[in-house]
Formats: structure tokens, C-alpha cells, sequence
């Protein structure tokens, strides 16, 4: 599998480190309502098709990237850099 | 027919005619006191000990594919009962004492080889460390014994003692644990539960819910609605999914483990090694072939086959631990979806509707779990109550924090 990163061209998936759903970064409020935090923490719809999820450009540029899988066969579908926002 | 030494004899002199089918091939009938999903391991142990220690009979188990053809036949068939918190010993405690008794229980040849485990321990935290776990293992009542280096040498005299990176210190035995002939535990619970009335119905794809009031009626299926009482999920890889028709959304992620075999050498191991630091596992199976195993790929998958660059660590691993092993050609490697909790740990429980309960999130580790995990499941569906065996795998321990952290790392299924 390759990922394009946005910055630094097409990459060997071994430069990348992933961390899970896009979720991820839709952080909420620290004063959030506790059910807030029990699905934000645990809770992933695990979809068998395309994904949102971070992938962290770590032997790279560094950069976290907002990519769109399909978990069926890893086709990649689209990517950005995360900090571009939902 | 009970299968005995005297029949392999005699129909062998007779040419090996007048075997019959292991266990019949029913269409579904239109309602069931009790559906299973999944004719994986658990599923199929789930239905017999139904039958057995509940005598519900009135049972079907629904696979999409064919009976045995997912994880429960894809795995490294490692059997143990090492593991050091309370919720995960009894249970796995549990699961080995039915290990011991399961080919007379079955009639059938499980295959089941009690050739004893080896965990590596590389530095002194770690030695400490294993002897609290080996003390949490002998408090409930299972065998450990910590190593010393000469010990493992002894026993292991092929493996690279003096790598310099992760010198061996010791390790953590259990000879009670092993290695079992995945498919034929498969075989031997469906064979069970069919000689106890139990419908094993294949290429039968669970697509929906009926869900009245609350309560679960029925599924419907690519053979058309079936209708049940009670539903139980066993569906490993695929729980997300199916839990998803019935509008739940679960603390578990979709992982591909992939495994490996050499052709057949000599004898070499004894029994199993794992090389934690290397999350590297090994044994050699009865016709001669290093079967072993690394980490997941890392990123969800439901491609049930892995990439490159997992085929490369692994050998990385097993090379820095087993240098031999670059010797040896490898025949065959292929993957298994894993159904990865968020704390490593499974769940055997309710769900928040009625009749319809959950087994899933078994990680790497559901294979040995599969006698126990079968008789809690029925427990539980049966009785409305969980086993006592399986009192803390529960679906809300991630909300109350009561989470069975094994591994210590937290909420990321990819690092479990
Ligand atoms: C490479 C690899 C190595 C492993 N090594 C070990 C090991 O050494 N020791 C150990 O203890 N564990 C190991 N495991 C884990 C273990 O194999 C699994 O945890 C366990 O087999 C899962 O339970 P099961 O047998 O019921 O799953 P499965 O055999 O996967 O059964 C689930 C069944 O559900 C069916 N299904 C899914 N969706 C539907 C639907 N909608 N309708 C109908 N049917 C459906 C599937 O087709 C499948 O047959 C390993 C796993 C893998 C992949
Ligand atoms: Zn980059």
C-alpha cells in the first residue's frame, strides 16, 4: 500500500504510522458530558468500505493526514493534510 | 457413529467404505427457539454446550460461508491459560480444563497437545514481571514455573540466547498449555451439536434484524426470515457489521493478522516460544512445520489478506530470535479478520436488546478461548445470567471503567 502525502508526493505505507478513526480528532470539550467521552474514546463504527481515519507522516514531513480508505482493499480514496479541518 | 480406534480398523480392511457424513445439511426451518451467528468456534461450541448443559435443542447456527472457514481455520492454534488479571484467569483457567477433557467429551480427535509454552523475558523488569504473572496464574490454580537462562537453554537449545539487542534472561512456562488441530475442533463441535439436534446451516448470510418493541424476532437471511426467540452474535471479525443492523455501535476495530508455515523440517521445538519483544510467537506443528506469527498490519482491515510489509517484520523478528529460521522455505501465509477491542479483552454479554446478546472482540487470543467461550455464551443465553466464569467480560466495563487492560495499552485496538 502507498499514501500520497500532500506534501511529500507518493510514500511507501511504512513511513506512515496510523492512529484509528478520523474521529479522532473531533475532540470533546473537557467539560463534555461523560457518554461524550465513553464514545469518543471507545466507540468506532468500524466500517467494511471507505474509512475516515489519521495517519501520521512520520519519516516524512511529519505531517497528520485526513485520509479515506477502503478497509475491503486498501484502495485510497482521498487525502488531505488534518489540520485543513472536517 | 461413534468413532473408536476399532472403527478406523475396520472400515480401513473394508477399503474405508461406510463412513458417513460427520453431520446432516438441513435448510432452515421458519423459527428457531435459538439462532447462533457464526459457525466459527465459538458458535458451534455455543450450540453444543446449549444442547449439553441446557438441553436446548431447538437451535440453529447460521454461516455465511462455509462451516470453519474463518478465523477458527485460519489461526496458530496456541492453547494457554497465562494471562494475570482477575476477569481473564477463571476464564481462560476455565477454557483450559475444558481443553483437557474435550476429546472424550466430542469423540473426536481435537489433536490437542499440552507441549507447554515459553514466554521470553529479556531484561530483569521483565522477570519480575512474569513472576507476578506466573503468581496470578498459580493463585488460580493453573500451572507456571519461572525459568532461568540455563533452564530455557536446555529447552530450547536452537534459539539465539545471546542476541545482543535481547539477550534471553528466562522465561515463564506452562506445560499444561499447546496447540490443538484448529479445524477439527471446529469438526468436533458441529458434529456434537448436530448429533444433539442442533441445525448447522451454511451459506445462510444473517443480512438484518426483526426487532419488535425492544425485542429481537427474528433475522432475515439471504435464505430468506428466519424467526427466534433469543440471538446470539458470534461472528468474530465481522461483529461491527452485524452488531450495526441491529443499531449498535460497538468499542471494537477490524484488524488482519496474518500467520505463516515452513515446509515440514525435523523436529526442532519442543512447543511453543513467544518472543514478546518481537511480538513474535513459533511452534512447530505434528508434520514438521514452523507455524508462527507476528503483529497485526496495524491499520483496519477487512481484506482477509495481508501486506508486505508485515511478511517483512515478522521474519525480521523470528529471524533476530530463531536465525535457523532463514533456513527454512515458507509455504504459505495468509490472514484472518480480528475482531480488536479496545482493551485486548473479549465480551460475552447482553446487549441493550432484548434476546439479542453479544460474543465478540477476541482479539488474538480466541482460539484457546473457544470451549469456555461456547459454555459461557450458552450460560448466558440460557439462563439470562452471565457464567461465573465469565463475569467481568462485559459490554459496559468501557463506560464504568472497569476495563481488563492485560496489555496496559489502553484504548487503541492497534496496540494491543
Ligand atoms: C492469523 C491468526 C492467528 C491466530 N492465532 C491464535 C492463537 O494462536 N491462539 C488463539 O487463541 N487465537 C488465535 N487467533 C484468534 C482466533 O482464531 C479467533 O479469535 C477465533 O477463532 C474467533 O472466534 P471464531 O472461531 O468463532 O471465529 P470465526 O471462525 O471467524 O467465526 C465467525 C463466523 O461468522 C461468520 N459470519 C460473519 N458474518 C456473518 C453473517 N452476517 N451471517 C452469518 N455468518 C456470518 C463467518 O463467516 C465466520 O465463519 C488467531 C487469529 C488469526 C487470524
Ligand atoms: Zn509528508
Amino acid at each position: 500500500m502507498r499514501l500520497t502525502c500532500p506534501l511529500c508526493g507518493d510514500r511507501d505505507s511504512r513511513e506512515f504510522s496510523y492512529l484509528g478513526s478520523a474521529t479522532l480528532s473531533d475532540r470533546p470539550a473537557d467539560d463534555a458530558p461523560f457518554d461524550a467521552w465513553h464514545e469518543y474514546v471507545h466507540l468506532r463504527d468500524n466500517p467494511a468500505g471507505p474509512n475516515a481515519e489519521l495517519w501520521h507522516h512520520v519519516s516524512g514531513c511529519s505531517a497528520w493526514l485526513h485520509v479515506v480508505r477502503d478497509t475491503r482493499n486498501h484502495q485510497v480514496l482521498s487525502i488531505r493534510l488534518a489540520e485543513e479541518g472536517a | 457413529m461413534r468413532y473408536s480406534g476399532w472403527q478406523v480398523i475396520a472400515k480401513g480392511l473394508r477399503g474405508q467404505r461406510g463412513w458417513q457424513p460427520a453431520w446432516r445439511d438441513p435448510a432452515p426451518k421458519l423459527a428457531y427457539q435459538v439462532i447462533i451467528i457464526g459457525a466459527g468456534g465459538h458458535g458451534l461450541a455455543t450450540a453444543y454446550y446449549l444442547a449439553k448443559n441446557h438441553g436446548i435443542t431447538d437451535v440453529a447456527v447460521l454461516e455465511r460461508g462455509w462451516l470453519g472457514g474463518g478465523n477458527v481455520g485460519r489461526n496458530t492454534t496456541i492453547v494457554r491459560a497465562n494471562y494475570h488479571l482477575d476477569g481473564n484467569t477463571e476464564f481462560y483457567s476455565h477454557s483450559l480444563k475444558l481443553w483437557e477433557g474435550l476429546e472424550q467429551e466430542l469423540n473426536y480427535n481435537v489433536m490437542m497437545s499440552q507441549r507447554g509454552i515459553i514466554n521470553l523475558a529479556h531484561s530483569d523488569g521483565q522477570m519480575d514481571f512474569y513472576a507476578r504473572r506466573g503468581n496470578a496464574m498459580r493463585m488460580q490454580g493453573d500451572d507456571a514455573e519461572l525459568l532461568d537462562r540455563d533452564r530455557v537453554r536446555r529447552a530450547y537449545p536452537g534459539l539465539n540466547h545471546d542476541n545482543p539487542r535481547f539477550p534471553i534472561l528466562g522465561g515463564l512456562r506452562q506445560r499444561r498449555a499447546g496447540t490443538a488441530r484448529h479445524d477439527a475442533v471446529a469438526w468436533g463441535f458441529a458434529r456434537g451439536a448436530d448429533r444433539r439436534g442442533v441445525d448447522l446451516v451454511q451459506n445462510c448470510e444473517v443480512t438484518g434484524f426483526r426487532i419488535e418493541r425492544g425485542r429481537v424476532t427474528g433475522v432475515e437471511t439471504t435464505r430468506g426470515f428466519i424467526g427466534a426467540g433469543k440471538v446470539g452474535m458470534a461472528v468474530a471479525g465481522r461483529t461491527s457489521q452485524v452488531a450495526q443492523m441491529a443499531g449498535l455501535r460497538l468499542p471494537i476495530e477490524s484488524h488482519v493478522l496474518q500467520a505463516f508455515v515452513t515446509e515440514g523440517l525435523k523436529p526442532v521445538l519442543p512447543g511453543v516460544v513467544t518472543f514478546g519483544m518481537g511480538h513474535f510467537y513459533i511452534s512447530q506443528s505434528d508434520k514438521g512445520g514452523l507455524v508462527y506469527g507476528g503483529d497485526l498490519d496495524f491499520y483496519n482491515s477487512y481484506a482477509a489478506r495481508g501486506n508486505l510489509p508485515m511478511i517483512e517484520h515478522v521474519h525480521e523478528a523470528g529471524m533476530a530470535l530463531m536465525p535457523m529460521l532463514g533456513r527454512a522455505r515458507m509455504l504459505r501465509h495468509w490472514g484472518g479478520i480480528m475482531d480488536m477491542s479496545m482493551d485486548g479483552s473479549p465480551i460475552i454479554d447482553r446487549t441493550p436488546i432484548d434476546g439479542l446478546y453479544l460474543n465478540g472482540g477476541w482479539c488474538y487470543g480466541g482460539f484457546k478461548a473457544t470451549p469456555a467461550s461456547g459454555w459461557c455464551f450458552a450460560h448466558l443465553i440460557a439462563t439470562d445470567r452471565p457464567s461465573p466464569h465469565a463475569m467481568r467480560l462485559r459490554l459496559d466495563r468501557f463506560e464504568t471503567g472497569h476495563v481488563l487492560d492485560e496489555e496496559g495499552t489502553g484504548a487503541q485496538p492497534n496496540k494491543h
